[in-house]
């Protein structure tokens, strides 16, 4: 990683961080060409066996966002918020992490849910409504979907810290949107990360919008990353539309951070191509020729195009990759054929550890309701026959 | 904070039992958090001045001499900050015990307490457990500027998810905070500042009654004074003034606010027929109010006369040469009695 970013509470022996790139880094360009090594800011293009996993994943989680989107537009789902034209970051996060790492993502981030393994039907729980969150949190390792902005990233950098004071080699990454740098606890999060030396990765999706508002009334900086500076810590300024380049800097973060580095700051330049969520409308506030224009840089297409340059994304392959695409759509729209069967009395189960009188007693009153109403709808029934 | 090593002094074993010894609350509250420390190295400590200071109340006073870096450290100077990685370190199976360093300078760690330290056990079907403490010195009687004197328990005790608990003498401070950090669940520990310094002769590891029950301090027969934290001296000096004019009051010290123990108080309630409840904070929508209404509701033909609130005033805590006017006293409290019918 090329910067030497060893904090100290000294300020005069603390390095000066350079300040990141005016332009995003990338190292595919927009035609599917490697850039020259030269503009590259010192990143490797990583190897095309690399960079087919990330595509096969890619496509995966594309074909998993669109059908969620069509379930919703059913009615099928109370909500949902795309993440399509960001595959590049969310699956560029995921690959970068190990097992032990942990994720903590936002409302936005389903589809990093997904290539971290997670089955669809539990990422869908709190989007039928179900439940406010519904998977296993410590087999994947990836905190609930946060939908207060910003305060995942408090929380990344407590789970970092407590790695760092066992000794442990884990590390956090954390997933924020631009919005989300205008709220006070991420700037409590940069910096109490920089000062305590977390092995934590902060990954801004600058996808240019906060539901309608756009960056330039969001902050008056040039960039999301040279905010970093600020905090002592390294920020770097990529294109968020290139999987090699967010995947190339993420996994160097990542590194840095377990070897003792502290954080980094990623900025990955993006867009996001659907509404914030199903009850948006964007063509209040955004040109389609913006749409489309970002339609011309989508990260899906740009690395097929290098792929196929470089003669490993064969007609074999992308068939198979297609295929699973389209099984996990199908088990998708499969899962919602189940309906879950939740006990509303369930409601009163998991609010403390510690039981408590009243609960108890909001329980039995709520459970003899619904008692009430089932022997009267009986009768009913009854009388009808 | 520096990283775990080898040479982290860990501190030495708390002794079984120590001989009984005249000790502050502060004190006690620091024996507490030690003897913690030293039972489950999970426990760790931080947050603003805690570290070599020791605490602008010194509660935390030789516990970074003694654990070191690893076990306590100085967080920057943000409340949200500090409730939001102690969530963190929750997760990854730390015991965050951390410190709001006055009652108004908890309120930019509002959203983290109630969005996420309340409701991630709810929210998680009981996967994710925080079981972090958040002590907070509050209430006033201290000569303190705007922001030091708050007493803002009503907002953690209408926030579901969360336990709420306040004691009113060292015993109950040393053995309330041992509960709390040993806890599953998430703890506002609220320390009456006023009260720090009150003494009691105590040999530890004292235990009391369980956090989560109130305890009657003074048995009565004509009137139940329900008082919590700072007002538990009030109550019991108001008693032994109204037993010189023949009237017999009980005073129930709550403990816990969230949850209420609503056995024991409506007992005493059900006993004497007429109660009171007393606190600092303001009246409007205070805990007073679902204390008076939940009792009501569940002995409504035990009692001779309505519930009275004996509070703070619906102002703004008062600045220091004003505070007695706000404050209940025991004259005050007598005064409100005399305003029931008595036959």
């Amino acid at each position: 990683m090329p910067h030497d970013c060893v904090m100290s509470l000294n300020v005069e022996s603390a390095p000066v961080i350079t300040q990141p790139a005016p332009t995003p880094l990338r190292l595919i360009d927009d035609a599917g060409l490697a850039v020259d090594p030269s503009e590259a800011g010192g990143f490797a293009l990583p190897s095309p066996e690399i960079l087919l996993g990330l595509y096969r994943r890619m496509v995966v989680a594309r074909r998993f966002d669109v059908q969620v989107t069509a379930l919703t537009r059913q009615g099928r789902l109370a909500t949902y918020p795309s993440a399509l034209g960001q595959e590049a970051c969310e699956i560029a996060a995921v690959a970068s992490l190990g097992a032990l790492d942990w994720l903590f993502p936002t409302y936005r981030d389903s589809i990093a849910l997904l290539t971290r393994g997670v089955p669809p039907e539990d990422i869908l729980a709190s989007f039928r409504g179900e439940w406010h969150s519904g998977y296993d949190y410590y087999q994947h390792k990836i905190a609930p979907q946060a939908t207060p902005l910003a305060t995942q990233a408090l929380h990344a950098v407590g789970l970092a810290t407590a790695s760092k004071l066992k000794g442990d080699h884990t590390v956090a990454l954390t997933l924020l949107g631009d919005g989300a740098t205008s709220e006070g606890d991420a700037h409590e999060a940069f910096n109490f990360a920089a000062v305590w030396q977390a092995p934590v990765v902060f990954l801004v999706q600058n996808n240019q919008f906060a539901i309608s508002v756009p960056l330039d009334k969001q902050m008056a900086c040039r960039t999301i990353a040279d905010k970093a500076i600020g905090y002592g810590m390294p920020g770097y300024f990529v294109d968020g539309n290139d999987v090699a380049a967010m995947y190339a800097v993420v996994s160097a973060a990542v590194d840095t951070a377990r070897n003792g580095g502290g954080p980094s700051l990623v900025e990955g330049l993006t867009y996001r191509m659907e509404a914030h969520t199903n009850s948006d409308d964007p063509t209040r506030y955004r040109d389609s020729s913006d749409v489309d224009a970002w339609r011309g840089r989508d990260p899906i297409e740009r690395l097929e195009k290098y792929l196929v340059s470089v003669g490993v994304l064969t007609d074999a392959e992308r068939a198979d990759i297609t295929r699973e695409a389209e099984d996990l759509a199908a088990a998708t729209r499969e899962c919602m054929t189940r309906t879950a069967v939740i006990d509303p009395l369930e409601l009163f189960e998991h609010v403390y550890a510690t039981p408590r009188t009243a609960l108890a007693e909001q329980r039995d009153f709520l459970a003899n309701e619904i008692a009430e109403h089932e022997a009267a709808a009986a009768k009913t029934t009854g009388e009808s026959a | 904070m520096t990283a775990h090593n080898s040479t982290t002094h860990t501190g030495t074993a708390a002794p079984a039992t120590r001989p009984a010894a005249p000790m502050t609350m502060a004190a006690a509250l620091n024996a507490a958090i030690r003897d913690a420390m030293v039972d489950d190295p999970s426990v760790v400590l931080f947050g603003e001045d805690v570290g070599p200071l020791g605490g602008v109340f010194r509660v935390t006073d030789g516990l970074y001499a003694e654990f070191g870096e690893t076990r306590v450290s100085d967080s920057p100077l943000a409340e949200s900050g500090i409730i939001g990685t102690a969530i963190g370190m929750a997760i990854y199976g730390l015991r965050p015990v951390v410190e709001m360093q006055f009652d108004a300078f908890s309120y930019p760690a509002f959203e983290q307490i109630v969005s996420h330290v309340a409701k991630m056990r709810n929210r998680t079907r009981g996967r994710i457990q925080l079981p972090i403490v958040i002590r907070i010195p509050y209430a006033g009687d201290i000569g303190g500027v705007e922001h030091h004197s708050d007493s803002s328990e009503a907002y953690w005790a209408a926030t579901p998810g969360l336990t709420g608990v306040t004691p009113s003498n060292p015993a109950d401070a040393y053995s309330m905070l041992r509960e709390a950090i040993a806890s599953d669940d998430p703890v506002i520990f609220m320390e009456p500042k006023s009260r720090y310094w009150s003494k009691a002769e105590l040999a530890l590891p004292v235990r009391t009654a369980p956090m989560n029950q109130a305890v009657v301090v003074r048995e009565g027969a004509d009137v139940t004074l329900i008082a919590y934290g700072p007002t538990v001296k009030t109550a019991i000096a108001t008693a032994e003034l109204a037993s010189e004019e023949g009237l017999s009051i009980e005073v129930i010290d709550l403990r816990s606010l969230s949850p209420f123990d609503d056995e024991t108080v409506s007992a005493s309630v059900r006993k004497t027929s007429r109660a009171a409840v007393i606190h600092e904070a303001a009246q409007f929508g205070g805990y007073g109010a679902e204390v008076a209404a939940r009792l009501t509701e569940r002995n409504f033909y035990y009692l001779s006369a309505p519930i009275l609130r004996i509070t703070g005033f619906d102002i703004p805590y008062p600045s220091p040469k004003l505070e007695e006017y706000f404050l209940p006293t025991p004259d005050r409290i007598l005064a409100a009695l005399g305003t029931w019918e008595w036959s």
